[in-house]
């Protein structure tokens, strides 16, 4: 280096390269990134609103509207429906995740973020974050909603919540995935529209909102052990006691299938969206 | 002097359906202190040579540093001293102006303390102090580039990269923003802009360079360019095209520089306008020729452009609808030069008959 140059020319701006100093950086960046998700979804809170109304029309539909043609056995019909719509509600959700990252990078927000000093990996986490406590409010709504229209769970309170967390991660995981999504499209409208196709088969060819034994055998096999059916099929067992599934299987059994495909899909997913970030130009 | 900013032989090529070489051999050094401007058309390689420099994007060849740190190698480093606003106004919508200023001080790991009081500071200096608990959807366009500006600022910056600040703005919010840039560039902060404007660029640089295809064209002070190009247009529209012919050859006796004939337009750059004015008029009244239209105006980068390359700016022959949307930059160039080849056809024609 031939030139001298000032350093940076704040105080108390410190820019070691240690781990933990690395880490630290991660952790206030993400906080604040999420806290500028959260804000942005408290300034529009129509968009809020509106996401709420729709999952509460799923269940009055299913409720009072199918539910009465719907056959299930081991327990009410609504006991049956609301773990599998609390699902539901995470996983369409999740496309926001894609909605949002499609967004920033439309505007430019991302084009300044990647020439700020901050940890690169914040962006994506910040974002994911923010959705997964998003998810945290929808679920209870969708909860006292639930509660409203007669779901009753029976299984104690700490199942109750060991089922709720089981939601949260899996959700957590989608976002990851449709993390990869919003930095594929060239705009939010395309990355909403790119995202249902993959979250539409998923949701309805599954334990969610019927009985498994009611659909073709061809069909059986696919939508028992899909990864939001064993989440669902987890979450009945956990909140309404492994009978309701209807399946014969314990709740152990649903919890590790959920669990796996849960990691799984982590694992797969954000190597991906960080991949996708960095060379998306 | 010492240099802020140093590219050398900077090379970009985007591959995608299309190969675009956006950086194609850029150099340029830019001494602290001072404001240099990169004027060019959409698609010159302006912001693509602005994305290297503030470590958005990597090069495929060449060098840039910044402060005499590679922008590749010490990227992490070049960031804690460099701001960056941009034409697209990248500040978040959803946030009042003071959220954005305090989430981009968060994000340049400055102490919170620090951070509440500079957004105080920059909001008040920008004239948005009233402004800064509103949410953004509520500013004006030229508020909003006031924020931009100030957040690329929150660090208080070495080096500030400026891309097209101004395009977009109505000529009030212009003028407030370059008087900004002025205040900020007396207080020693180095600024590389660029900007489709000879005005803004005449106006700010104390240096320029032409940029065009990925290439620097020209380089020199704002003066040395425009005597070269001479100081003002004398536009002149004709009844027929060929009392433009006749206009056009009148003309060129004014001065050095050659007029252009486009159809019944002529024009040629002066380098006393009023004197001009007066001699070609007078000149075209003892031929007996009618102008329906007779302008003096500031050279555009248009004007530079015609001058350095011989043809226009991109933006126009799209404008023009020629359709060689699939054709390489280099091909385009040579089906303009054939264009005007053409051209020029007639007129050799029509002064032998």
């Amino acid at each position: 280096m031939t030139t001298a140059v000032a350093e940076p020319t704040v105080s108390g701006a410190p820019h070691s390269t240690g781990v933990m100093s690395n880490l630290h950086w991660l952790a206030s960046d993400t906080a604040t990134l999420t806290r500028r998700n959260l804000l942005a979804v408290t300034r529009i809170p129509e968009a809020l609103f509106f996401s709420t109304v729709q999952p509460i029309m799923f269940v009055l539909l299913f409720r009072y509207v199918f539910g009465g043609a719907i056959h299930t056995d081991a327990t009410s019909y609504v006991n049956y429906l609301l773990p599998g719509i609390f699902v539901q509600t995470v996983a369409f959700g999740s496309v926001s995740t894609s909605i949002g990252l499609a967004e920033d990078l439309q505007k430019g927000i991302i084009e300044r973020f990647r020439a700020l000093p901050m940890s690169r990996g914040a962006v994506l986490l910040g974002r994911t974050t923010a959705d997964l406590i998003r998810n945290v409010f929808v679920i209870v709504v969708m909860t006292v909603v639930g509660l409203l229209v007669g779901f009753r769970p029976s299984t104690g309170v700490l199942s109750y919540l060991a089922g709720v967390l089981l939601i949260l991660f899996f959700a957590y995981a989608l976002s990851w995935g449709f993390a990869i999504v919003g930095l594929s499209a060239p705009n939010s409208e395309t990355a909403q529209v790119m995202s249902f196709p993959l979250i539409f088969p998923l949701t309805f060819i599954s334990a969610a909102f019927v009985p498994l034994s009611s659909m073709p055998s061809w069909l059986q096999g696919f939508a028992t052990y899909q990864p939001f059916s064993v989440t669902v099929s987890a979450c009945r067992s956990l909140m309404v006691g492994p009978a309701s599934t209807g399946t014969g299987r314990s709740t152990s059994f649903w919890v590790v299938q959920s669990l796996l495909w849960t990691f799984g899909l982590l694992i797969v997913f954000i190597p991906l969206a960080i991949r996708k970030y960095r060379t998306r130009t | 002097m010492r240099l802020a900013i140093e590219v050398e032989n900077l090379q970009k090529t985007f591959k995608g359906k299309r190969m675009v070489r956006a950086l194609d051999g850029v150099s340029f050094a830019v001494p602290e202190g001072t404001v240099f401007g990169l004027l060019g058309p959409n698609g010159s390689g302006k912001t693509t040579a602005v994305r290297v420099l503030t470590t958005i994007l990597r090069a495929d060849g060449g060098s840039a540093r910044v402060l005499g740190y590679d922008v590749q190698k010490k990227a992490a480093l070049v960031r804690t001293l460099i701001g960056l606003a941009g034409q697209y106004a990248a500040v978040d919508e959803n946030l009042t102006g003071r959220e954005n200023l305090q989430m981009v001080g968060n994000l340049n790991h400055l102490p919170r303390s620090f951070v509440v009081r500079r957004a105080v500071e920059l909001l008040d200096q920008f004239n948005l102090a009233d402004a800064g608990d509103r949410p953004l959807k509520t500013y004006s366009g030229g508020m909003r580039r006031r924020l931009d500006l100030a957040a690329a600022l929150v660090a208080r910056p070495t080096v500030l990269f400026l891309d097209e600040p101004t395009t977009g703005l109505d000529p009030q919010s212009r003028n407030d923003l370059w008087e900004v840039i002025e205040r900020l560039v007396g207080g020693g902060t180095t600024v590389l802009l660029t900007t489709q404007y000879l005005e803004e660029a005449d106006r700010l640089a104390s240096q320029l360079a032409v940029i065009d295809h990925g290439r620097v064209i020209a380089e020199g002070t704002p003066e040395s360019m425009k005597a070269d190009l001479g100081a003002t247009v004398l536009e002149v529209g004709l009844p027929s095209i060929e009392d433009a012919l006749r206009t056009g050859a009148i003309l060129d006796t004014l001065g050095p520089h050659a007029s252009l004939v486009t159809g019944t337009l002529v024009e040629v750059t002066v380098d006393n306008g009023p004197e001009a004015a007066m001699a070609g008029l007078r000149a075209l009244d003892a031929e007996g020729i009618r102008p329906q239209t007779f302008n003096l105006r500031e050279p555009s980068l248009d004007d530079v452009f015609l001058s350095l390359t011989g043809h226009r700016t991109e933006d126009e022959v799209a404008e023009n609808g020629d359709g060689d949307g699939g054709l390489s930059p280099r091909q385009r160039r040579k089906k303009i030069r054939l264009e005007q080849l053409e051209a020029a056809l007639p007129v050799a024609t029509g002064e032998l008959a």
